[in-house]
């Protein structure tokens, strides 16, 4: 029995160390992985700079807190408050844009709040929090859920008044659109992960475009000072890549039903 | 080893007085019984002159160290305590925690089974051998380590005849090879035949501790008497 | 219901076409929970013997606490265990979150108690049966906790076994410790869990598919090996 145990020890110990090419550990928040280019665009980066990328799919604010815990070498997330006050408190070194998508409102195919035909995004919001209708929400402090949060304050509107058809779900994007299918429900999600999303049920876009639903998504090196075993010099690599040409052309080129979804934007 | 001096013992659980006080000299040789009706306490004497129970007064004493005597003494339960093995892994055990080696022990163990007849049984399971085979295991087990002292609590109170027969005949044997033998019964039949001295006790009290015939032709008191005449006694 | 059967004949697919994926991410949860086992398993049984053949004064507060650990929700465990190899945390300088290092231990802390009180209840009962025997033929400790572990195989192997379903059915620990990283800490549960937040519901049920198929054949291996289920007691 002792046996058995030692040996479990030993097994443990020698993973630690077995790691053969470098690695580098990315938290990456479920948006961009649901959308499906982190399987386009990571892969082609681990070829080009012989790493290994670990990618943490996380929310935002376990990302955050990940980033803050030296647990990651670095983030990219999408909640520009939150990316702020971690390069304040000096645990990331800065924070780099590389790249947008939009968030679009999904709701039920017959519009019952009668969304789709408003061409004003202020407007669309007034309708839905009057509208008698299921409202889905991240609930998670996630940044679609801020984003979510700040949308209905510009129209001074606290969603809670919704009542109980306000469904705060306190889940990841894709978890939450399963619910959203299963009440029937409105849901502000981003057009990416709606797009490559298997179980739309009956849903559909009924709202999209304005400037005020752009999702920016930045990049934000863990600072070495904080956390000394960061991989500082791997990181820099790849902030080098994924700022380059070659992952503007990957990310502008990624289509999702032809559509193209993220749009670089990187200086 | 011997004599083992009993003074003044007593067991009592939750301030009820169980046994004693009692005093007894157990001697080496010969075939001790203990008589008594039911619940006069010869399950717990046996279990305390074997060092299973602690006593709650008095003293219990053997002419050598506590650890050293009890490697000597061996003890047969009233329902007999199989191990779930086979019969030869049952009667090799004693053997093996005294660190004798595997190939001695089974043949001391085989030779065993045939004296208790079960030569032909020994890789069944020993708790699903009858009343009378169990109990008979539990004799050679505890015969096998080749005990100084050996204690039987009603060792064939209910089996039939042959299992009775068999096991009676293992202990006079053992008792003729220098085995002292301390047992508790309430057949009288048993006692005429096997004892050499009987202890009486009576509502945990040693009457008496005489010899056979003394105990037979002049019982010590009155509960002696009714029980020798095949009364109930209360 | 569509997506059920469209689960059966994806997982039936995956399976014959040895696909890639699928056979890492078994082998990895096959790797992750059957060494917790045998680490816990190491711990939980001679602990459990231990247990119940000693007697120390806070005994029965730590049967009670061992029983209670039983209900530790794995998810708690799972974020204590973060907090612990976080780099920020204590242990952090062994570098071991997001392997499946960590992912064992995690899944071992869940198991031990379960194990541990299980095979406590068994040996708990075989000692009731046993104890007098093993106090009359002078065994060790020891040799009385091999003799208990031993006697009470067929239900020590059960309680392993229900070790063994909550580790390979268990996702909320090795999800936050592990990462559910592609090619590194992916294993079956976490990739159902993702699979289900795509909407991929039928590779999630394929992949569940194949993990039970996995547990059952793990349980009926053992039994098999362990000839356990043919007749006799043990």
């Amino acid at each position: 029995m002792i046996l058995a145990a030692l040996f479990g020890l030993a097994l443990i110990l020698l993973e630690a160390n077995s790691a053969i090419a470098e690695q580098v550990k990315l938290a990456v928040t479920s948006s961009f992985h649901n959308s499906g280019l982190s399987d386009h665009l990571i892969p082609q980066a681990e070829a080009d700079l012989a790493l290994d990328i670990q990618l943490l799919v996380v929310g935002t604010g376990q990302a955050i807190k990940l980033g803050k815990n030296g647990d990651v070498d670095a983030i990219l997330v999408h909640s520009k408050p939150d990316e702020e006050e971690l390069v304040k408190s000096g645990f990331a070194k800065y924070r780099r844009e590389i790249m947008f998508n939009e968030y679009v409102i999904v709701g039920p195919a017959s519009d019952p709040a009668q969304i789709a035909s408003v061409g004003n995004l202020l407007e669309v919001l007034n309708r839905l929090s009057k509208a008698k209708v299921n409202f889905v929400s991240r609930g998670d402090s996630s940044g679609t859920h801020k984003k979510e949060i700040e949308l209905w304050n510009k129209i001074t509107f606290n969603p809670e008044d919704i009542g109980p058809q306000y469904i705060s779900v306190g889940s990841g994007m894709g978890k939450a659109i399963n619910i959203a299918v299963a009440f029937d429900a409105y849901i502000l999600t981003d057009k990416a992960t709606w797009l490559n999303h298997k179980n739309k049920g009956n849903l559909a876009i009924q709202y999209e475009g304005d400037q005020l639903l752009y999702n920016q998504y930045s990049f934000l090196p863990i600072n070495k000072n904080m956390h000394s075993h960061v991989e500082s010099k791997l990181v820099e690599k790849i902030e080098e890549w994924l700022i380059s040409e070659k992952a503007k052309n990957i990310i502008n080129s990624y289509l999702i039903e032809n559509t193209q979804v993220f749009t670089f934007n990187a200086n | 080893m011997f004599p083992l001096s009993v003074s003044g013992a007593e067991i009592s659980v939750n301030s009820k007085r169980l046994v004693g006080p009692i005093n007894l000299m157990i001697k080496q040789k010969s075939i001790s019984v203990v008589l008594g009706a039911n619940g006069s306490g010869k399950t717990t004497l046996l279990e305390a002159l074997h060092g299973l129970r602690k006593l709650s007064k008095g003293k219990l004493e053997w002419s050598i160290p506590k650890n050293l005597a009890a490697k000597e003494q061996a003890f047969v339960f009233q329902a007999p305590i199989m191990l779930r093995r086979s019969v030869l892994e049952n009667l090799i055990y004693p053997l093996r925690t005294r660190q004798i080696p595997k190939s001695i022990a089974i043949e001391e163990a085989m030779h065993w089974a045939q004296k208790i007849g079960l030569e032909n049984k020994v890789h069944q399971q020993a708790p699903l051998l009858s009343g009378g085979e169990m109990q008979a295991i539990a004799v050679a087990r505890a015969l096998i380590s080749k005990p100084k002292m050996l204690f039987l609590d009603e060792p064939t109170a209910s089996l039939d005849g042959l299992a009775k027969k068999t096991i009676e005949d293992i202990l006079m044997s053992a008792a003729t090879n220098g085995t002292k033998i301390v047992m508790s019964t309430h057949d009288l039949g048993q006692v005429k035949r096997l004892a050499d001295d009987i202890i009486y006790l009576h509502k945990g009290i040693v009457e008496s501790h005489s010899s056979k015939e003394e105990f037979l032709t002049s019982p010590p008191s009155k509960a002696a008497q009714q029980f020798l005449a095949g009364d109930i006694v209360i | 219901m569509n997506e059920i059967v469209q689960g059966l004949a994806q997982a039936f697919w995956l399976v014959i076409s040895l696909d890639r994926e699928l056979i890492t991410i078994s082998w990895r949860s096959l790797y992750v929970t059957l060494t917790a086992l045998l680490i816990s398993i190491s711990i939980a049984v001679p602990l459990a013997a231990l247990l119940v053949v000693n007697h120390f004064r806070f005994q029965r507060v730590i049967i009670a606490i061992l029983n209670a650990l039983m209900g530790l929700p794995p998810v708690v465990v799972g974020l204590i265990v973060y907090i612990l190899f976080s780099r920020s945390g204590p242990l952090g300088v062994l570098g071991l979150l997001y392997t499946t290092s960590v992912m064992i231990v995690a899944q071992a802390i869940i198991i031990t108690p379960l194990i541990a009180s299980l095979s406590h209840q068994a040996m708990r009962e075989r000692w009731a049966d046993y104890q007098n025997l093993l106090i009359s033929i002078n065994t060790s400790k020891m040799q009385s906790v091999k003799t208990l572990i031993w006697d009470s195989k067929r239900a020590l192997i059960t309680s392993c076994l229900a070790g063994f379903g909550r580790g390979i059915g268990e996702v909320g620990a090795i999800m936050i410790v592990g990462g559910n990283i592609d090619n590194a800490t992916r294993v079956l549960t976490t990739a159902i869990s993702l699979e289900t937040s795509r909407g991929n519901f039928a590779l999630a049920l394929a992949l569940g598919f194949v993990l039970i198929s996995l547990a059952m054949s793990v349980s009926l291996a053992t039994h098999w090996f362990g000839k356990t289920e043919r007749g006799g007691l043990w």
